[in-house]
């Protein structure tokens, strides 16, 4: 049995049949090809499947596909914007965020939802924040570094 | 050689990054090849079982499945090899029993493999893996390295008697350290475990196997380290089929921390099984799978004595240590707790006198294998905590008690390098330096008065330090033979000059985030005075990369590197004799700086633009020489490098719970030659959270039935962004003497040192409080520190 799902993701129109039992994290990576979106467990505890959906930072290992119907999706494919890259990209590889580079989209995400919801973060609050995403490559340093320079950097644009 | 236009010792910001920001990265399960087929396993829910039947008619009936195959139908194929072969005291080679792609009769961990399900979703073949049925007779299992070899311990392999694979010493003979022992005016003796690790790279294992009957190739695409190695392994000992035919393609890969070095089963039973079905199979393990099949780290249960005379310097030093192997031996298992760790029982030290002795043990549980430090965190685990204990029983400070027994500055060119009593000739150090560079960064006078502060208003605060040494760059092709390893430990670097002067280099050495694809361009063009744009830095893909021995041992940069090196200092001088003919020069004449070839004291010159044109449009050239600008080479170190330096914890510790807090941690390393910094203090980052992750988080646990009790993210407590404060990184520069860039490696170096250096802490803090506490076992938890208070 296939239900179908509509979904808008990056901004593009979507419409599948989905067998009901699918997580979204496959439907991005396997369906759609969206695959910066990465798998790291079965237990929604390391992050690198993490998007926005409806603006909030979302494990997209924790739903089925069909949940996500009707929703607005961005991936980090999503987020530079006319091939301008986001400030925390930027802020990545400025601040040498990333190694491997496999939990940096789900750092990213959500450390893009920090941002929106608190725009100076507190060095605690950022690392408290990125608590639910593990890298096994950075030892956080760099990756809190990052979120930091960010911040500035969005800050300075709201300004000018 | 060339004037270098200065890129080298810059931190350059990383080419790679680009596709990882923007979701672009190209991991192995982001493949989906046209037709491709996926794989799923029924597992041995037992740690130790006979097997006693194995039914699969109900799962071959469920929808999708393409294939099923068990381990009678590869019984005639061979296991996955050991590649470093240990003897016995006596000179008997190692017990070495088959480690077979799926288990037939008997299944000795828990997730042995007993049949691999092939379906046309990765759903269906869950489903159809799941409805296999087996009929196991349960037996007793036996976790612990010290307890296997127990008479009536069960035993794991009928041809392991005891279930010792091997039983090794090293160093000066046992007499002699007893006498030495015997004259000791005080001896430190510390029992531990040294428990084991889940590495726990965040991408899990990923394998496509792909066969294409119309050209008869095999190509396996796989989340490892070491492409090359894994198709001469695989197609040499397992397969027997032939290493032309096959392409092994390492893509993007999400670290590897040594897990992703080995050889494992589900490689090479994907490219067995590819042909059988003529469509390509991908598996990718799911972590829970992860917990229970990536070769596990450390695991030593040891007895350490260090003898000093009444001033204070070592006379002796011993080891007994039973090293848990796991049920199998995997690729390196063998070196790690031998060759990895043995040898660097010297330390920093003068200690005059060594033996260490290390019984290799097979237990029901997950192989055992390098990871991120291999034998070397051990050793250092074993001396540091020894030196910063001795000065708290001898009412000395540790800190002296270092520089007493420091081994004088050398470097290695004036003189020899410094001969240890345990088989290895460090290559240059200056011990000294790192050590007052971290008391400065700490400030330890003011320190020790904060700490008497702290102790008036109710708080624990105590300072760890840990001053180590690794054996890098692995390794000398002729030492390593010697010693029992079965490969050269060479690397390969091809540098292809295209026509038009852009630079294509091909390395044997595989980046999963060191990034080789900045600091190797960086090399590549800082030698031949060209942009980094004009430079591809090409790994990973068996097809175009001529060989390769693949990254681990901190040596992609000592060994890769200097392979690249070898290759630049033939392009130039090919250079020089196609420019000195266009010029009417001599080639002897000719110099190469800044990417200009230049007749010497004149301004006749060419730049390196032109020479490759002409090499590849040979019309106005020298007639004794080949066109063309393409040269690769082969790099066998002439030793190993030996990085060094000075960790430093401070800790609080809360008397009511006995929770530990990271206040400060400094690391001040000497990795020799620098390329790239921000790539160097990323590595010991990194590092610095998975030692200090030993010391205070992680650790494997299993129940007396072999069960893996924290086989999960949500019960394995892996180190948060929230667990650490910002690190004070310094650095020192003693030069690699034998290898043309002077470098060391850096990869390993924050996992090495931090480990005692943040249980050393908490030992004195715990002292600073009137708790005269030896030892807590890692992880050092709340509860458990808190029990170590209340004894």
């Amino acid at each position: 049995m296939s239900i179908r799902i509509h979904v808008k993701v990056n901004g593009v129109e979507y419409s599948n049949d989905v067998e009901p039992r699918l997580l979204l994290v496959h439907y991005l990576r396997d369906t759609l090809r969206l695959t910066g979106t990465h798998i790291g467990c079965d237990t929604s505890s390391c992050g690198a499947c993490t998007i926005q959906i409806n603006g909030l930072a979302t494990k997209s290992c924790t739903l089925l596909a069909v949940q996500a119907d009707g929703c607005d999706i961005t991936t980090i494919e999503g987020m530079a914007n006319n091939g301008d890259l986001h400030p925390l990209q930027e802020a990545f590889k400025e601040c040498h965020g990333l190694q491997c580079g496999f939990c940096t989209p789900g750092m990213i995400m959500t450390s893009a939802d920090l941002l929106q919801h608190n725009p100076h973060p507190t060095e605690q609050e950022i690392r408290e924040a990125l608590e639910g995403n593990f890298c096994r490559c950075t030892g956080y340093h760099n990756i809190v570094k990052s979120v930091q320079y960010a911040a500035e950097k969005m800050q300075k644009e709201v300004v000018v | 050689m060339s004037a270098t236009n200065g890129l080298i010792g810059q931190s350059i910001r990383r080419v790679e990054d680009k596709r990882f920001i923007t979701g672009r990265g190209n991991y192995t399960d982001d493949i989906i090849l046209p037709h491709q087929t996926y794989a799923s396993f029924s597992r041995s829910p037992y740690a130790h079982a006979n097997i006693l039947n194995v039914d699969i008619e109900a799962a071959k009936a469920m929808p999708g499945v393409v294939a099923i195959f068990t381990g009678a139908d590869v019984a005639n194929l061979n296991g996955v090899p050991c590649g470093w072969q240990v003897n016995f005291k006596d000179g008997t080679t190692m017990k070495e029993p088959k480690h077979p792609l799926l288990v037939k009769d008997k299944a000795l961990h828990v997730g042995d493999p007993i049949a691999i399900v092939i379906a046309e979703t990765r759903e269906q073949a869950k489903d159809a893996a799941e409805a296999i049925v087996v009929e196991y007779e349960e037996l007793d299992a036996v976790v612990n390295a010290a307890e296997a070899v127990k008479p009536g311990a069960p035993q794991v392999h009928a041809e392991a008697p005891n279930n010792i694979c091997f039983d090794w010493e090293l160093g000066n003979p046992k007499s002699e350290v007893e006498e030495a022992m015997s004259k000791a005016a005080h001896v430190t003796i510390l029992e531990f475990v040294n428990q084991r690790m889940v590495p726990n790279a965040i991408e899990p294992r990923s394998y496509i196997g792909a066969y294409d009957e119309a050209y008869d190739k095999y190509t396996l695409y796989t989340s490892t380290q070491n492409p090359h190695l894994i198709r001469l392994l695989m197609c040499a000992f397992v397969l027997g089929i032939p290493e032309h035919k096959v392409r092994v393609v390492g893509p993007d890969v999400g670290g590897g921390f040594g897990s992703k070095i080995f050889h494992y089963t589900e490689e090479a039973l994907l490219t067995w099984a590819t042909k059988k079905i003529k469509r390509p199979i991908k598996w990718t393990s799911d972590r829970s799978e992860s917990f229970l099949l990536d070769a596990h780290g450390r695991d030593h249960v040891t007895k350490a004595e260090m003898g000093f005379d009444a001033d204070g310097k070592i006379v002796a030093l011993r080891s007994k240590t039973f090293a848990n192997l796991g049920a199998y031996l995997s690729t390196f298992s063998t070196a790690v707790p031998t060759y990895l760790h043995g040898t660097l029982l010297q330390g920093l030290y003068t200690t005059p006198k060594i033996n260490v002795d290390v019984t290799g043990v097979f237990t029901n549980t997950t192989a055992v294998d390098a990871y991120r430090g291999a034998g070397r965190p051990e050793a250092t685990y074993l001396l540091e905590r020894l030196m910063d204990l001795a000065a708290l029983e001898m009412g000395v400070d540790p800190v002296e008690l270092r520089f007493k027994n420091f081994i004088p500055p050398f470097n290695g060119v004036d003189e020899p390098g410094y001969q240890t009593q345990v088989a290895l000739q460090y290559d240059s150090g200056n011990y000294h330096g790192v050590l007052e560079k971290g008391l400065a960064m700490l400030g330890y006078e003011d320190f020790r008065t904060q700490q008497k502060e702290a102790l008036k208003n109710g708080k624990l605060l105590g300072v760890g330090f840990s001053t180590y040494i690794e054996a890098c760059g692995i390794a000398p092709s002729a030492v390593v033979g010697s010693l029992g390893a079965r490969a050269g430990l060479f690397e390969v670097g091809q540098v292809r000059v295209q026509p038009t002067g852009k630079v294509s280099v091909y390395t044997g050495s595989h980046s999963h985030g060191q990034g080789h694809e900045t600091t190797f361009a960086q090399v590549v063009a800082d030698k031949l005075g060209i942009a980094m744009d004009d430079v591809e830095i090409i790994h990973g893909d068996s097809d175009s990369v001529a060989f390769g021995m693949g990254t681990y041992g901190s040596r992609s940069l000592a060994v890769g590197g200097s392979a690249i090196v070898k290759s630049i200092e033939k392009i130039v001088e090919k250079g020089k004799k196609i420019a000195a003919h266009k010029l009417e020069a001599s080639a002897d004449d000719m110099e190469f700086a800044n990417g200009k070839f230049t007749v010497k004291g004149t301004d006749k010159s060419l730049s390196f633009g032109d020479i490759a044109l002409t090499a590849y449009v040979p019309h106005v050239y020298p007639k004794d020489l080949e066109p063309g600008l393409d040269f690769s080479s082969f790099y066998d170190p002439a030793n190993f490098t030996y990085p060094f330096g000075c960790h430093i914890a401070v800790v609080e510790v809360e008397k009511e719970t006995g929770k530990v807090t990271m206040k400060r941690f400094i690391a001040v390393d000497d990795v020799g030659n620098v390329i790239n910094p921000m790539i160097v203090e990323g590595q010991i980052h990194g590092g610095v959270v998975q030692g200090i992750g030993q010391a205070l988080f992680e650790g494997a646990e299993y129940d007396e039935n072999g069960q893996l009790t924290n086989g999960s993210y949500m019960d394995y407590c892996m180190p948060r962004a929230d667990d650490f404060p910002m690190f004070e990184t310094g650095s020192q520069v003693t030069p690699c003497p034998h290898n043309p860039l002077g470098v060391k490696g850096a990869g390993e170096a924050g996992c090495i040192g931090s480990t005692p250096a943040v249980v050393n802490a908490v030992i004195d803090a715990l002292w600073s409080g009137g708790h005269k506490v030896k030892d807590i076992r890692m992880p050092l938890t709340s509860e458990r520190v808190w029990r170590a208070m209340k004894q």
